[in-house]
């Protein structure tokens, strides 16, 4: 049982005034800009939910909810499992495990835009080798097909992030004690039902991270696909962030920004919650139980 | 390891054979050289003049050419823009982890007033988009006097830093038995003189993998850094978006910084590597 000490809130004091700093008070601003129609610094009018009724009911704003929705799903049901996949095979020791760790973890640090200035130049098909070789196969062109512009991103997607699931799901498996499997063997358990009943319940907590961590920032992905496709072809890539951009960068419009801001941020808000409630329900359970 | 653990181990090696399939490493190794495509793609990129990338397909560059590194060496914009980067990567990591350090260790051992709604507030900032905090960020950090500052950076970048490290951190601390605090408390020791005497020295592979997540998301984020600098402060990153010249990108050189930017991660994975070959599991499994 924790103790029970309201002292507990003296250490978490700094924590809440530097993240007051970077997220609250910037997020009242925006929710100030959301309320009116600014022309200038010193001429702004009062307008209120206007630009929440304008947001929800304009149609490009909407599809581009849902192609970032789709998106994170399509992302997730890929780099899950083949994240578990690869970090199951990893070597575990000596320096192939070292060699292994820093090999998957390249894609991770290289810096976003990096990344989409190497896809851009490798998936042409005319210069690139990767477009290249699939113009062997099919014919494939980024810059005019719009499916194989979002598939290109989800390719990168993946490439990019698989990297971060192996290494979270390598690190939980890592740590699961070797009696657990020597118990499973006596038991002549199967390859698959060591994963299902030793693995998967030691790894809850790693891939609830890796769950939550792989669906936000695939939702609200922005410099590949700005650097790559640039949205395209057509808005067959305008995923939300780059819609919010364009507005707020782009035509500078603060009022509309503001109020997508904020219904973008919202929409995260409810959707961390229900995944965390659902992931964390298991938790509480034994929580309760054990009390 | 015990002699007894390595016979222990070597009983059940039949068994054990079952479980990892014999080619389960060369697929690893087949998987690891597709992964890597792109950067060798990239390295070679960078040793290959710009007209040349632009104009034919070639696996093996047919010319060489080394300017793109001499330029970055060379040309203070680019070093200054990478030092840059490098700055506000290791401030924020530093200000991340110790700010993260207390209020971890309170969510993992107390029970307060407002705990879990705490917790899952703190963790929907690491969720909240950056396209959202571009505008109020430029303005706000103007204002204050922070903008075009590494500072600034270091502080911007701790929206999402800082939630991620007190939740890696709460996961390694609660993996921690309560009874080692209890245990100090009866010795006499303070709650901060426990903490850094005994208990950072125990989580200390915590804290590196913590720093490693930090710097990294740090190291690689474009859009808030570009947001909130101009010149002195300029991101690596941002200084490969805006070297656009009348003849065109300079892929070359884009190339060679690409490649220059993947150093300082190798070097962060290469400290923290025994730390996640240890593993962990975060939290109370």
């Amino acid at each position: 049982m924790k103790t029970r000490n309201n002292k507990a809130w003296f250490l978490v004091l700094p924590v809440i005034l530097v993240v007051s700093f970077t997220a609250l008070i910037p997020l009242m601003t925006v929710a100030n800009y959301a309320l009116q129609d600014v022309f200038s610094p010193d001429n702004r009018l009062f307008v209120g939910m206007k630009w929440f009724y304008d947001i929800t009911n304009d149609p490009l704003i909407i599809d581009a909810f849902q192609r970032s929705f789709q998106f994170s799903i399509q992302a997730l049901l890929i780099q899950i499992p083949l994240g578990i996949a690869i970090a199951r095979i990893m070597p575990k020791s000596g320096w192939k495990a070292s060699a292994a760790l820093v090999a998957v973890s390249i894609p991770l640090i290289i810096p976003f835009n990096v990344i989409g200035s190497t896809w851009l130049i490798f998936s042409r098909k005319d210069i690139g080798l990767g477009g290249f070789l699939l113009n062997k196969l099919f014919d494939f062109d980024f810059t005019s097909d719009p499916k194989d512009g979002w598939g290109l991103i989800l390719a990168v997607d993946v490439w990019h992030w698989t990297p971060l699931v192996v290494l979270l799901v390598y690190a939980g498996l890592r740590s699961i004690p070797q009696a657990y499997y020597q118990a499973a063997a006596i038991d002549g358990a199967s390859s698959f039902a060591v994963f299902r009943y030793v693995e998967l319940p030691k790894l809850r907590r790693v891939l609830l991270i890796a769950l939550l961590l792989r669906f936000m920032d695939s939702f609200m992905i922005y410099t590949e696909p700005f650097v790559i496709t640039g949205g395209g072809p057509g808005d067959a890539t305008t995923f939300a962030s780059i819609l919010l951009t364009n507005i707020a960068v782009g035509q500078f419009d603060v009022g509309r920004a503001g109020a997508y801001s904020l219904i973008f941020f919202l929409l995260i808000q409810i959707m961390s919650f229900i995944f965390y409630t659902v992931l964390t329900l298991q938790d509480r359970e034994e929580e309760t139980k054990t009390k | 390891m015990s002699k007894s653990q390595t016979l222990v181990k070597g009983a059940f090696s039949p068994q054990k054979k079952k479980r990892s399939l014999p080619w389960s490493g060369t697929i690893f190794w087949l998987v690891i050289a597709i992964w890597m495509v792109p950067v060798v793609w990239l390295i070679l990129m960078s040793v290959r003049p710009s007209v040349d990338i632009l104009s034919n397909f070639e696996v093996i560059p047919s010319r060489f050419t080394f300017d793109g590194y001499r330029d970055f060496i060379l040309k203070d914009m680019w070093y200054k823009a990478y030092l840059n980067s490098l700055t506000y990567s290791t401030l924020n990591t530093i200000f991340s982890v110790t700010l993260a350090l207390p209020a971890a260790y309170a969510f993992s051992r107390f029970s307060f007033t407002g705990d879990k709604h705490l917790f899952f507030w703190l963790l929907t900032n690491r969720m909240a988009p950056a396209a959202v905090f571009l505008l109020p960020f430029y303005n706000m950090y103007n204002a204050v006097g922070l903008f075009d500052k590494t500072l600034g950076v270091a502080i911007a970048h701790m929206l999402f830093n800082v939630p991620l490290a007190v939740w890696i951190l709460e996961g390694f601390i609660s993996g921690i038995p309560r009874q080692v605090d209890e245990t100090a408390a009866i010795d006499g020791y303070s709650l901060p003189k426990f903490f850094i005497k005994i208990f950072l020295p125990m989580i200390r592979s915590g804290i590196g993998v913590t720093a490693f997540f930090c710097f990294m998301f740090s190291w690689v984020e474009l859009l808030i850094a570009r947001t909130i600098t101009s010149t002195d402060a300029k991101p690596i990153s941002a200084a490969m978006t805006r070297t656009v010249s009348s003849a065109g990108t300079d892929w070359t050189l884009l190339s060679t910084a690409g490649v220059m930017t993947i150093i300082p991660g190798v070097l962060a994975i290469w400290f923290v590597r025994k730390y996640i070959a240890k593993g962990f599991a975060l939290g109370r499994v």
